[in-house]
């Protein structure tokens, strides 16, 4: 057996007050496909930042071996040229340049100091062919889904003969066959010798294309479990991933009642001048107190649209339609409208227009209801304090203070802190968006357990998602949207994976 | 002004603690620390006519007119815009409100308020296309300045400067607040400036004592002891210093209490009350603050109409201290704000920056000016001295801001 391409041995990186890493060990070997997983804050991006020298040589101990030799990263540049990329869930591309400007963006092909864009679309096409993307590489980026994107970021690493390609949550994003077609080409790379790391919260896809699973947990190395020797299972991982046994991924919820209609949609149909088409036609549904609502569907149906148009439609659509909101026909002309209304809304972009990320919990927490905590406009700062820590309290926030930055947060703590902002609203209609992308398992289940809650109080929610197991394990109730329309309604024990996809499809 | 946080209730030595804080709070410190810096290597090289009380007093009140703009442009810039419109709209209201007051005859009372209402307008009219059509403020400000430019020439076409002979008006710029009539021992003293100052020493520590009082009931963290009372201390002594320097030379000017009273009202309003929060919301994430039922237009508007009012009152303050309106009046005030305002630790990418600050830029780049000045250094050497603090400044700022993280 060949050595392993890395070794990482002993590594603990340390901030004020936190110790991320704690002497962690780490191994690759060469032509697998090896995955990493654990809870948000665990340590798997602290750890990547390491290997890619984000955090240069010096910040942290212990040591990285990598192709057979010590290496000492200053910089994301010298972990390049020594073979390793990394794709994070943010992608790095420039919308506005074409696909083969960003393949070969920072690399250019140059004749004579000039640089030979024929030979450059040349190569590019055959970097697309090995990602089996069929796009024109003379296409613009910001024209491409997000799937295909993905694929233009990781022929940009090929075309660097990247021995070393790690994968951050590279399906948060995507739709099931986007994600089930980069799962297939993960696995076609590993034949042609690419080494892969995979960061993944979902665990269906760590067990479909895993050789061997590292488990981290609070900054330590718990467990690297082998695939082909069936050490791999989702009861397992999940196991090692939070210390303890959950029984049930969705919590039960007994005694269900639901009460009159809170919000009712008729005829409803949205047109986006900006994009230049309906996004919208002709909707129908309700909500009653008391529900939870799913609205299914693939990536880029409407549904996020769909909820933007009913609070207080800040994108500007042209909307037609009644809105009912508690019996009362409703226009909402800004999110304000929606919000004094008793409707809130959590994105699904937490850090794009969820989050103000610079500054800190408390702030983010109190922001959509600053009144509630202020006397004539004047804000009662210990007020609010105390209202965050409250919140951090009964949400489990992982947070040294209140007066910690968003930014530094982990993902499902920056969720919570979503959560809590539009708890703290006292909302009667909770508009959840994705509620549970990027976050793991441990997380998650916080945030059923909290749904639960909610319409046991008498609260009801609206929840988008595009995780199929989530909608069916969460909602009382599931609408099918396809294409900017409502395809199908089904009681949840009518609902199953194979109805759904297929109303998903209709349109 | 200064008010320092430490993550947890140290109980190290008075040593460590001091340490501590200026460490943790070394953003906010830096610019206090580089305005003694610079006044005391002038006070060296000038020998000490620098600290003088006449030269303090005219350095505060050839600032007043940059320090008003300087606040508006904080918060301009907090929302991740910018007014280029500022400086050549000051020179124009100055001029509107010498004639007013020249040609129409109007009294001082009435032309104040009114080009006040101007500048309001003025700024509303220039957020209009930003807010309503997402135009690039640099571009509808850009066309601002060049309109302000043209209408302060054709203001000012006949006689080419107006000269106000209101008393009244002019003391705005020149005048001082007026002394109690005690005689004997007070004569030598500002004894109204003196009880002003003992008066804000009073209320400062009371402010700082009821909020530490208030935080230590809900069991919040708090300064050590010892730093919290050294802190006290030294900004009592900075208070008392500077008011004894001016009391005994003709007490606080008319302009220093209008920029006072703009950077105490524009600190309350952005740090302790709703709209402050909104309108730094809005900069650190528009689209968050949006969808969390804030007006992205209304506090554009907002932030543009007080900028505009701010404009004016530069002019007014601008024309009071020339006792004229002029063709050039204005020009540069925009950078010369802009500059204070980045020097003042404001950030471009949004939702950064006090107001606090920004005066304290004010009076580092006018000190640059005021100190060199005396010193008879060539006017060629001091556009590249201040270049080069603007420079350094933000530059401490961003790698400060990057150890912090």
């Amino acid at each position: 057996m060949s050595p392993p391409i890395l070794e990482m041995r002993g590594i603990t990186k340390e901030f004020p007050g936190v110790k991320a890493l704690n002497n962690v060990s780490f191994g690759v070997e060469r032509g697998e496909i090896h995955c990493l997983v654990g809870e948000n804050g665990a340590g798997k991006s602290t750890l990547m930042k390491v290997l890619s020298g984000v955090y240069p040589y010096g910040t942290y101990s212990g040591d990285i071996l990598f192709d057979g030799a010590v290496q000492q990263f200053r910089s994301i540049r010298d972990s390049e040229h020594t073979g390793i990329a990394i794709i994070y869930q943010e992608l790095a591309l420039v919308p506005e340049m074409t696909v083969y400007e960003n393949i070969f963006l920072g690399n250019e092909i140059r004749r004579g100091g000039l640089i030979d864009w024929n030979e450059t679309i040349k190569r590019a096409g055959e970097m697309l062919r090995k990602v089996r993307l069929d796009v024109n590489p003379e296409a613009k980026i910001r024209d491409l889904g997000v799937g295909k994107q993905q694929l233009v970021e990781i022929a940009k690493a090929l075309s660097r003969n990247v021995k070393l390609l790690i994968l951050d949550e590279p399906t948060a994003a995507l739709n099931e066959d986007d994600s089930a077609n980069l799962l297939d080409l993960m696995r076609g790379l590993r034949d042609q010798g690419v080494t892969c790391i995979l960061i993944s919260h979902k665990l269906k896809e760590v067990i479909a294309v895993a050789d061997r699973v590292t488990v981290l947990r609070d900054g330590q190395t718990i467990r690297t479990l082998d695939a082909h020797k069936g050490e791999v299972s989702e009861p397992v991982l999940i196991k090692l991933m939070v210390g303890r046994e959950i029984e049930q991924i969705y919590p039960p919820r007994p005694n269900k009642q639901f009460g009159e209609v809170v919000l009712e949609v008729k005829g409803w149909n949205a047109y986006s001048p900006a994009l230049g088409r309906q996004v919208l036609h002709d909707m129908n549904f309700y909500v009653r107190r008391g529900e939870i609502v799913g609205f299914a569907g693939l990536m880029g149906s409407g549904r996020t649209e769909l909820a933007l148009s009913l609070f207080g439609n800040p994108a500007h659509y042209q909307i037609t339609g009644e809105l009912v909101v508690k019996g009362q026909r409703r226009t909402f002309r800004q999110p304000e409208d929606a919000i004094r209304a008793g409707v809130a809304y959590v994105t699904e972009d937490r850090k794009g227009n969820g989050l103000i990320l610079i500054q800190d919990v408390k702030q983010n927490i109190t922001l959509a209801n600053l009144r509630a905590i202020a006397s004539n406009a004047v804000i009662d700062t210990n007020a609010e304090i105390k209202t965050a820590n409250q919140y951090r309290n009964s949400m489990n926030i992982k947070t040294p203070t209140v007066e910690q930055r968003v930014a530094n947060l982990s993902g499902g703590n920056q969720q919570k802190v979503c959560l809590s902002k539009w708890l703290f609203v006292k909302p009667d209609l909770l508009i959840l968006d994705e509620p549970t992308r990027g976050i793991d398992v441990g997380a998650k289940y916080e945030i059923y357990t909290l749904m639960n809650q909610l319409v046991q109080q008498g609260m009801s929610i609206m929840m988008i998602s595009s995780e199929l197991p989530e909608v069916l394990g969460m909602s009382d109730r599931v609408y099918i949207v396809s294409s900017g329309r409502i395809a199908g309604e089904l009681p949840i024990e009518e609902a199953n994976p194979e109805k759904i996809m297929q109303l998903a499809t209709t349109y | 002004m200064i008010s320092g946080k430490v993550q947890n209730q140290a109980t190290g030595s008075f040593a460590q603690n001091l340490g501590k804080v200026l460490r943790q709070n070394i953003r906010d410190y830096g610019m206090f620390i580089a305005l003694f810096v610079i006044m005391g290597i002038f006070a060296i090289t000038t020998n000490g006519v620098f600290l003088s009380a006449r030269n303090l007093s005219n350095l505060l009140n050839q600032t007043g007119y940059i320090a008003v703009l300087a606040v508006g442009m904080t918060l301009v810039i907090v929302i991740r815009h910018i007014d280029l419109s500022v400086g050549f709209l000051a020179g124009f209201l100055g001029a509107v409100a010498a004639i007013a007051m020249v040609q129409w005859g109007l009294p001082a009372l009435v032309v104040i308020p009114m080009v006040l209402a101007m500048g309001i307008v003025a700024g509303l009219i220039t957020a209009f296309p930003v807010a309503q059509l997402g135009i690039p403020s640099f571009v509808a400000s850009l066309a601002g300045w060049l309109i302000y430019r043209g209408l302060l020439q054709l203001a000012t076409a006949g006689t080419g400067t107006i000269i106000i002979p209101n008393p009244g008006f002019n003391a705005i710029g020149n005048g001082f607040i007026p002394d109690l009539p005690l005689g004997g021992f007070f004569e030598r003293f500002h004894v109204l400036t003196l009880l002003i100052g003992l008066a804000a020493i009073g209320l400062y520590i009371y402010n700082q004592l009821d909020s530490r009082r208030k935080k230590l009931a809900y069991g919040f963290e708090v300064m050590p002891v010892d730093i919290f009372i050294l802190q006290l201390v030294f900004v009592s002594g900075l208070i008392g210093a500077i008011t004894w320097i001016l009391a005994t030379y003709n007490g606080l000017s008319w302009t220093v209490v209008i920029m006072l009273l703009v950077v105490g009202i524009y600190h309350f309003v952005t740090t302790q009350t709703v709209l402050g929060r909104h309108i730094y919301a809005v900069g650190g994430n528009p689209e968050a603050a949006e969808l969390s039922g804030i007006s992205v237009k209304r506090i554009i508007y907002i932030v543009f109409g007080s900028m505009g009012m701010l404009s004016a009152l530069s002019g007014i303050l601008f024309a009071s201290r020339l006792q004229s309106a002029t063709t050039t009046a204005g020009t540069l005030f925009e950078l010369d704000a802009i500059a204070a305002a980045y020097v003042g630790g404001v950030s471009a990418a949004g939702g950064v920056g006090r107001v606090t600050g920004s005066i304290i830029g004010a009076l580092v780049m006018l000190s640059l000016t005021s100190g060199m000045n005396l010193m008879q250094v060539d006017i060629s050497y001091q556009y590249i001295v201040r270049g080069a603090v603007l420079a350094a400044a933000v530059i401490f700022d961003v790698a400060t801001r990057r150890a912090a993280r």
